[in-house]
């Protein structure tokens, strides 16, 4: 989703030298169709979600059927109805995110710094790292419904070498539904930060080294600050579209009914329910909490050139 | 014990590639499964489902949406989205911050909201939902990305160029079209590629805004209930050889170039 | 023991450091060879050559951020050669600076004192970045900085953890002559003070002359010759050291006979006569040389005596005044060029272009050297392989940066 959001740190793009920068119509009419097209079609979207989410069913009317209204109470309604749902959004997104991190850094970490010296295997290991963006996903989350099938090869030899309860199942668990997250976004996790990783000065961890840090000071005070960029980018671009998801946490998927996260909900009460005050009720309160946090997360890391 | 440390990364970092691979390889395999109609045991390996893909019902027409939407999304997208980092990086105007706010938002909203949102106005205005909801979907989503890379790339292109260029007498058209364009083309290309396949992969915000059209994930999604035919796996996998053999062609030119930069210096 | 890094304490000494038959092999050339160097505690050395000598290789082994391929590293008698550069007492001061960008410059200066846990940190940075005149900027960060504040940054990280044996990689490049200077006298000061050991690389010979006790010229992965400064300036053993230190009049030719004070030697017409503790060699086709300064320019033949070297007439092809002195160029038939510094002792009486004059030398002022000067050239060659490299390596960046 977000491939090319990991240029991170704009490069310096803010020194872009404003001496050459020239005030004229020109830009009016380059920046006008975009900016018109996204505001009819992203911020005016946004307005019929709040409009939607006040709304309140037509009295003897179909399902499916709302007026414009001021019902405070759909908010209520949702929060109560949808709590759990809700929480375990939040959560399997931390989780994910947290093991995206844990194990992306070390990923991005051996691409970014100790394959500098062999250009082609980094070339290599860069491809395998996004080779998953180039297979559809829904595929790729099928493909571990599979392994973690009841019946598959897989979870036999877990159960044969009594490494789980022989009753036990992998899929339709939190477990299922976290690891798949986490392998989704891995890639987003990892890529930015191997690009600040990759910029790093070597010369930097050399000058610790000479100043009686060993390596696991060096790492902790210079080379984590110095890649702090990129991890923050990752953290985003994991934990935002983790909230949402609904494919993972879907029946269908890794899933199951005692799962379910915001997206399920939103889509069963929008496209299934036809429930469309609740639905967007849900959709901005998971938008706003998003924002809420990122803003939070943004303000005490400091990166304020996101773009 | 000191030297079982070194390699504990190394060792690391293989295992974590190799389990990336795990679900492309499997799904890649399945590809040649002799299924029937569920594609979830292995039943014998064949061809078939390469030779006769389009045998199964609707992985096609799928198919084919979802190149179309991406196409028509992509040039829309890549076409506003340059402009608008032309305009970011070369000009100065007011409103500067609102802008840059209003890009980064669609990237940092969740799908369910954007989709939602959509179909929502979509509803209020009582349009249709079909595919061209769904491009229209498309190309809102990707403007920001377009944006992203090309500015990117402006960004590090040299103003003097462009003044050497007006130096030697080339009119404000001519030097944007014989210098500054051709300089930006790479980066043009990789937004336009980055477009395409954000939207051909696209599946939550179309599954709020298609209505009953079918693009390629919305198939397997519906699919996934009952069983995913061979052929998408077949499908999604020739899409996979492609595009692999297109990035490794670049990243290996450009490793390449590095080793021999290593080498003369 | 100086030999450790004592946590929590500085080294009460300078550790001396000594080099065993150490080896660096690079894939394609080999960057040190077979090089054996012992430097005293306490002493102020300093390595010099031109780039690509392996001064900068040298200094890294000493640091701990490259392995020898062959040798042995001691430092304070202790065998460091399998310790990392953490473990050992040794700081640099970086060509680059290497300044943490993510701290401030009072971070940077604090932190190799942070890592070893000692008291007051803080303080004792202030102290050091008062030392180079920086107390105003501690709470910068360095890219706030201009390159040759960075520096004396730099300096002030590394000197701040007195450490037993410092190394200074060309130091004092970015800074201006007077703070140049300045710094030179600090760096003097704070060596003899605490009796600290600095290895001191560089490729200005000024400053090596200036601040070592001892000097060793280096070139393609050897030592050529060490020794005090002054040696190594009026004694110089090969003609590299003859032209890289300082400036040499060479003169090629055949040793006529030799005596237990003086060598003959036969060049262009002349006989030039070298002491014989002044020759390398004392039979062969052997080199004479003479530093310009000691070359005395006289406007009309003079009588000399026995122990001066007279050559001439020879015309003034030109003449330089450079304030303290003027440097003339004299061609003089069947011998070449002749650089002559005549110090401006008196006003006005300066030879001028186109004058014929006669020059003369002490023989105690001259060397003797057993090889002979390497080829000079005007402009350095466009063609040759070093600068093909550096051109292909730009073009290849530059595609790169395309890509």
């Amino acid at each position: 989703m977000a491939f090319g959001a990991f240029q991170t740190a704009a490069p310096a793009a803010t020194a872009a030298t404003p001496a050459s920068q020239r005030k004229s119509p020109i830009a009016l009419w380059l920046l006008l169709p975009g900016i018109l097209y996204l505001i009819l079609f992203f911020v005016t979207p946004l307005f019929s979600l709040v409009i939607t989410s006040f709304q309140e069913p037509v009295p003897g009317g179909f399902m499916g059927e709302y007026q414009n209204a001021f019902r405070f109470e759909n908010y209520v309604t949702v929060v109560s109805t949808y709590f759990s749902h809700i929480g375990r959004s939040f959560v399997y997104a931390f989780l994910a995110t947290f093991f995206a991190l844990l194990l992306g850094y070390p990923i991005a970490y051996v691409i970014g710094v100790k394959l500098r010296p062999y250009p082609l295997w980094q070339s290599l290991a860069l491809v395998i790292l996004i080779a998953p963006f180039f297979i559809s996903f829904l595929l790729r989350t099928i493909a571990w419904k599979q392994i973690f099938a009841d019946e598959g090869f897989f979870v036999g030899i877990l159960k044969s070498a009594q490494i789980i309860p022989a009753d036990a199942y992998l899929t339709g668990t939190p477990f299922s539904v976290v690891f798949g997250l986490t392998y989704m976004f891995l890639p987003f996790m990892a890529l930015p930060i191997y690009t600040t990783l990759e910029k790093l000065d070597l010369r930097y961890v050399e000058a610790g080294g000479d100043l009686y840090a060993n390596p696991v000071t060096v790492f902790r005070t210079i080379t984590f600050p110095l890649s702090l960029p990129g991890v923050i980018s990752g953290t985003l671009l994991t934990f935002i579209p983790a909230t949402g998801d609904y494919i993972n946490a879907s029946r269908d998927f890794l899933g199951s009914t005692e799962t379910a996260m915001m997206g399920n909900v939103i889509e069963a009460n929008f496209l299934v329910l036809q429930n469309f005050p609740a639905a967007a009720a849900l959709s901005l309160i998971l938008m706003m909490s998003i924002l809420i946090i990122v803003s939070a997360y943004v303000k005490r890391s400091g990166t304020d050139d996101l773009l | 014990m000191r030297g079982f440390g070194k390699y504990l990364l190394w060792v690391y970092a293989g295992m974590a590639l190799t389990f990336l691979m795990i679900p492309i390889v499997y799904t890649i395999i399945f590809s040649f499964n002799d299924s029937r109609r569920t594609n979830i045991i292995w039943r014998g390996f064949t061809f078939d489902n390469w030779t006769s893909v389009c045998d199964a019902q609707d992985v096609c027409p799928a198919f084919m949406n979802s190149i179309i939407v991406a196409g028509v999304s992509t040039v829309l997208a890549t076409a506003m989205g340059t402009a608008i980092a032309i305009a970011l990086v070369r000009y100065r105007f007011k409103f500067r911050q609102a802008t840059t706010l209003l890009l980064f938002l669609p990237m940092a909203t969740p799908e369910v909201v954007l989709g939602a949102g959509l179909a929502a106005q979509f509803l209020q205005l009582g349009v249709n939902k079909g595919l061209g909801t769904i491009i229209i979907a498309h190309t809102m989503f990707c403007i920001s990305f377009v944006v992203v890379t090309v500015r990117a790339r402006v960004a590090v292109l040299d103003p003097a160029l462009e003044e050497a260029g007006r130096d030697l007498y080339g009119s404000p058209n001519q030097v944007f079209w014989r210098v500054t364009f051709p300089l930006l083309v790479p980066g043009i290309v990789a937004a336009a590629l980055l477009s395409f396949a954000l939207s051909f992969d696209d599946f939550i915000i179309t599954n709020f805004n298609a209505g009953a059209a079918v693009t390629f994930p919305r198939f397997v999604y519906t699919a996934a209930a009952r069983g995913i035919p061979a052929e998408a796996n077949v499908i999604a996998s020739a899409v996979f050889f492609l595009a692999i053999a297109l990035v490794l062609a670049t990243q290996i030119r450009g490793a390449i170039k590095r080793q021999q930069l290593a080498k003369a210096g | 023991m100086a030999g450790e890094v004592s946590a929590k304490q500085f080294a009460e000494a300078g550790a001396d450091l000594s080099l065993v038959n150490v080896t660096k092999r690079f894939p394609g050339f080999t960057a040190i060879d077979d090089l054996s160097l012992d430097i005293p505690a306490g002493s102020f050395f300093a390595l010099l050559g031109p780039s690509g000598c392996g001064k900068t290789t040298t200094l890294r082994l000493v640091a701990g951020l490259e392995e020898p391929t062959e040798g042995r590293i001691v430092i304070g008698g202790k065998d460091v050669t399998d310790t990392k550069a953490y473990q050992r007492p040794v700081n640099t001061v970086f060509q680059s600076y290497a300044l943490f960008p993510h701290m401030s410059v009072l971070e940077n200066v604090s932190f190799g004192l942070r890592r070893r846990k000692i008291a007051d940190a803080e303080d004792k940075a202030r102290e050091a970045l008062a030392l180079v005149e920086l107390g105003h900027v501690a709470n910068r960060k360095p890219a706030q900085l201009s390159g040759g504040q960075q520096q004396r940054v730099a300096l002030a990280r590394a000197v701040v953890n007195r450490p037993a044996l410092l190394l200074l990689d060309e130091p004092l490049g970015a800074l201006d002559l007077k703070l140049r200077r300045q710094m030179q006298l600090e760096l003097k000061d704070i060596q003899s003070e605490v009796g600290l050991t600095f290895l001191h690389v560089t490729h200005d010979q000024e400053e090596a002359m200036t601040m070592a006790d001892t000097v060793a010229v280096m070139n393609l992965g050897k030592i050529e010759q060490m020794g005090a400064p002054e040696e190594l300036y009026e004694s110089p053993k090969t003609a590299f050291v003859a032209t890289f230190l300082g400036q040499s009049n060479l003169f090629v030719g055949e040793v006529t006979g030799s005596t237990n004070t003086v060598v003959s030697v036969s060049s262009g017409g002349y006989e030039l006569r070298v002491p014989s503790e002044r020759a390398v060699a004392h039979r062969g086709t052997i080199t004479v040389g003479v530093r310009p300064e000691k070359v005395s320019l006289h406007q009309s033949k003079p009588s000399v005596d026995a122990n001066r070297t007279l050559i001439g007439p020879g015309r003034v092809v030109d003449a330089s005044f450079t304030g303290v002195s003027t440097q003339y160029l004299v061609e003089v038939p069947s011998v070449g060029e002749v650089t002559v510094f005549a110090q401006n002792t008196s006003l006005g009486e300066h030879a001028k272009e186109g004058d014929e004059v006669f020059l003369s030398w002490s023989v105690e002022h001259a060397f003797g050297l057993a090889d002979t000067p390497p080829e000079e050239e005007r402009f350095v060659d466009d063609t040759s392989t070093g600068s093909v490299a550096v051109q292909e390596r730009e073009k290849l960046e530059a595609e790169l940066e395309e890509a």
